[in-house]
């Protein structure tokens, strides 16, 4: 069980909650993450670690509302309880001092990016950090970015902020300034990690990106969560959630999450009318 | 004159297939009272009694079935919890068949079937569900702790034994419900997730504590166990979850399924119940299931019951070769599951979306027997043909949980990728016993809880010498 301590809607349809669970926060490490289980009848859904404060015995979790769960999620207030909470899975990212890295995040794949990219610059990495997002309003943890980042660029669909355009575009800019970049990490949207993985690998520069298929146990019970990494197949819960950009094959992975539209559709429609039944 | 013995078992009335079929319900409805005694008279109370030798846990057959003969149910369920923690569970999926039944004298004469020893043991473990569980009492407070990792049969049983010698015992399990495959991989038409729910309360009521959400390697290593949260002593029972893939093109297609992830989406997310649960299943109209094992059974008859119109499983041996139940197979035969023997899948064809259309098959022949004894299929080149179906699932076996063992590099493991234990479960590190599946490979519910059985008494022995050198 773990009590939900605050609850900010940081953009459109985007929330911000830190929830009390000491143990996974002491034990933690940047680019893991949880399964929740709302409550008996609830799905077991990923949610990556966005922050943790060892101290407190807290967690952060920053998730957008796409489906009932993280419909049901948003609308849970402060005080309340999260029924199941396992983690941390996943294994960890390849901290190290690479020298210049690239952060890119796009959506709420903006929050996975923020522990690692502070965990980088921790051990002296030049970090430049790329925010993305269709416009200004859906653009989240820009100042938590801004503090763990030598340089923050942003870029907006609509060009409500930032750049008008796509990461990609900024992305190139960098790349073709000159400078010696020694990695990327890129974490949103199935089709933005494809875009950016096609980019850096004219240049050279490993790219780092981390999938968010479809899972059930995240142990490595089930297979629900496989990808194909340089033609091999790979569990993400287990192998990943972070693989080489280059390798994955992003096709699959887009069809493979639509597995169930036909009955997420279900689930979100019946559980508003409860909503609306209930005022 | 001698009385006449009743060549055949007593019948147990089940659900009729055209019905179950479409629910979940369990599928037989266990003995009555009168039944159960009419079945206890069929035993000859054996001396010595071949039955004992044939269960890996030897109950006291003859004795419990004399109790119920008597009427003293009570007494017959406490004799059989002497050795068999799940009492309720084993009556219902043990292989009785190749276990206590097949070493049966009644079964050896002509024309005679076995005792029906598993449908009793189940009268007797319903009765008391029915009629009150008397706790044991411990007896005396020993001063110690053991982790208990994995709330499979092995984990419950080695925790519920440690308890009763007096120790303090805590289960971490991964999952937020313990049982393991009994309530992610077992159907509840063949085993009610009520039943194991009840077993787990006795459990706890021995003074069992139970973590769940904790998935060892990643929250505790065992050394952290062991050196930082004060255990003495730690239990492996991980289980054999991972699930086989083929290495076939088209494995991936959307409505490919490991039988694991059918089944722990059926079972442990209630996906039957969906959208009055949340996590969602989808299943075709036409399904193919490969294997031939209890997994594969119990895939074919949950895709039934999910919706499936035609059911196949593809097996490439043939039906002497298969290493399911007997009963399970007859199960699935009564409810329309089509079989296709000699048969092996080659490579799975998708639409446009990505979704399974079509699988491609190649036809079989049996050659001479290979290390497991069974005679080995090799293909018949040229004769592959397709089958139309929208869903597939993989059920051609389960390897190592590997979680635990990656965290835990010093952990001595066999060639085939499990720990490496001696015959009570020691492991090649201080302290540290492991049973069940993770040793052994999928396995049975009464191996996992026979080792489960044998490792409580070591850990007893380890703890109490252990004390004894610090004292
Ligand atoms: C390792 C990992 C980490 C993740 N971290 C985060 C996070 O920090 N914040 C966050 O908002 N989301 C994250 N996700 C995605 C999140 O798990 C899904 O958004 C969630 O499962 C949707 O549940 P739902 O019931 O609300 O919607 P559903 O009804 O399940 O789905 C609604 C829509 O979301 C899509 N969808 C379903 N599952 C996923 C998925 N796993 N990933 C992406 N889209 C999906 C569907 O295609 C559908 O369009 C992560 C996923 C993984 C695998
Ligand atoms: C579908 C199916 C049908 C079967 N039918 C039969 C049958 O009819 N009769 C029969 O006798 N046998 C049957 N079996 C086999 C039998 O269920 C197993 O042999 C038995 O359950 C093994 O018990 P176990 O305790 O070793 O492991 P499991 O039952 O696998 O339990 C292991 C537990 O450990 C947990 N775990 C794993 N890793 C970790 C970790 N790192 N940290 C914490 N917890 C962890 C798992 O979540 C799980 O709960 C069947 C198996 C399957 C899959
Ligand atoms: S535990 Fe299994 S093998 Fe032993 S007597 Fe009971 S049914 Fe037979
Ligand atoms: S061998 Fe058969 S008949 Fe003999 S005691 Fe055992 S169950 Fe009864
Ligand atoms: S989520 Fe089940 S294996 Fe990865």
């Amino acid at each position: 069980m773990a009590k939900i301590i605050s609850k900010e809607e940081i953009a459109n349809q985007t929330y911000s909650m830190y929830v009390h669970t000491p143990l996974i926060a002491k034990k933690c490490k940047p680019g893991q993450f949880v399964v929740i289980r709302l409550d008996e009848k609830g799905e077991r859904i990923p949610l990556t670690i966005a922050n943790f404060d060892r101290n407190e015995g807290n967690i952060r979790l920053v998730f957008q509302v796409v489906g009932k769960t993280t419909l049901k999620l948003s609308r849970y207030g402060v005080g309340k309880d999260i029924s199941d909470i396992t983690g941390p899975l996943g294994n960890p990212s390849e901290i190290s001092n690479y020298g210049t890295v690239v952060m890119v995040g796009g959506g709420v794949g903006i929050a996975p990016i923020y522990p690692i990219a502070r965990a980088l610059k921790e051990v002296g990495n030049e970090v430049i950090t790329i925010l993305g997002a269709r416009s200004k309003s859906l653009l989240i943890m820009e100042e938590d970015l801004a503090s763990v980042s030598d340089e923050l660029l942003i870029s907006t669909d609509d060009g409500s902020k930032g750049k008008k355009g796509f990461v990609t575009d900024v992305l190139k800019e960098l790349l073709d300034s000159g400078k010696n970049m020694a990695r990327v990490w890129a974490i949103g949207p199935a089709i933005m990690m494809q875009f950016i993985s096609e980019l850096t690998v004219k240049y050279g520069v490993p790219t780092i990106v981390s999938l968010n298929s479809i899972m059930v146990d995240g142990t490595g019970m089930c297979g629900a969560c496989r990808v194909n990494v340089g033609g091999e197949t790979k569990f993400t819960c287990v192998d990943g959630p972070e693989f080489d950009g280059h390798k994955v094959d992003f096709k699959l992975l887009m069809e493979r999450l639509s597995t169930y539209k036909r009955e997420e559709k279900i689930a979100l429609e019946n559980y508003e009318k409860r909503i609306r039944a209930s005022g | 004159m001698a009385k006449k013995i009743q060549l055949k078992k007593t019948p147990m009335k089940e659900q009729i297939p055209e019905e179950r079929r479409k629910n979940f319900n369990e599928v037989p409805y266990g003995y009555t009272v009168e039944e159960a005694i009419t079945e206890a008279n069929r035993c000859l109370q054996c001396s010595p009694p071949l039955c004992v030798k044939g269960c890996p846990v030897n109950v006291d057959i003859p004795g419990f079935i004399k109790a119920i003969k008597e009427r003293d149910f009570r007494c017959a369920i406490n004799k059989i919890k002497l050795t068999n923690n799940l009492p309720a569970v084993c009556g219902r999926v043990c292989p009785q068949e190749e276990q206590c039944e097949k070493a049966c004298t009644l079964g050896k004469i002509k024309g005679s079937e076995p005792v029906a020893i598993g449908r009793l043991e189940r009268f007797a473990a319903d009765w008391e569900a029915e009629h009150g569980v008397e706790t044991p009492e411990i007896v005396d407070k020993k001063d110690g702790k053991v982790a208990v990792i994995g709330a499979g049969p092995a984990g419950l049983t080695a925790a519920a034994d440690l308890a009763k010698f007096g120790y303090d015992v805590t289960v971490f399990e991964a999952f937020h419900k313990p049982g393991g495959v009994l309530v992610y991989g077992i159907p509840e038409f063949r085993l009610p997730k009520s039943i194991v729910e009840r077993e787990v309360e006795n459990i706890k009521k021995l003074g069992v504590k139970f973590e769940f959400n904790r998935v060892i390697g990643k929250i505790f290593t065992i050394d952290e166990l062991m050196n930082e949260e004060g255990f003495d002593s730690v239990y492996i029972a991980t289980g054999a979850g991972t699930p086989r893939f083929m290495n076939i093109p088209g494995e991936n297609l959307i409505g490919v399924y490991s039988a694991s992830e059918l089944l722990t989406r059926t079972n442990l997310m209630k996906a039957y119940k969906f959208p009055e649960y949340d996590t969602p299943i989808s299943i075709g109209q036409k399904v193919a299931v490969i294997g031939g094992g209890n997994v594969a059974m119990d895939s074919a008859r949950t895709s039934l019951r999910l919706g499936a119109k035609e059911v196949y499983v593809v097996y490439r041996r043939s039906k002497t070769e298969m290493p399911a139940r007997a009963e399970e197979v007859h199960h699935a035969e009564e409810e329309g599951i089509i079989f296709n023997f000699l048969t092996n899948p080659t490579r799975i064809f998708g639409d446009e979306k990505g979704r399974v259309k079509q699988m491609e098959c190649i036809r079989m022949r049996l050659g001479e027997p290979d290390s497991s004894g069974r005679r080995r299929p090799i293909p018949i080149e040229g004769s592959e043909f397709k089958m139309d179906v929208d869903t597939v699932v993989i059920a051609i076996g389960q390897s190592s949980n590997k979680v635990l063992l990656q965290a835990t590099p010093n952990l001595k493991l066999n060639t085939r990728g499990y720990i490496e234990a001696d015959e009570v479960g020691k492991t090649s590190i201080e302290g540290v016993y492991a049973g069940g599946d993770i040793v052994t490979g999928a396995a049975t519910v009464i191996l996992a809880m026979g080792a489960g059985k044998t490792a409580a008494r070591a850990i007893d022995e380890y703890i109490k010498k252990k004390k004894a050198r610090k004292a």
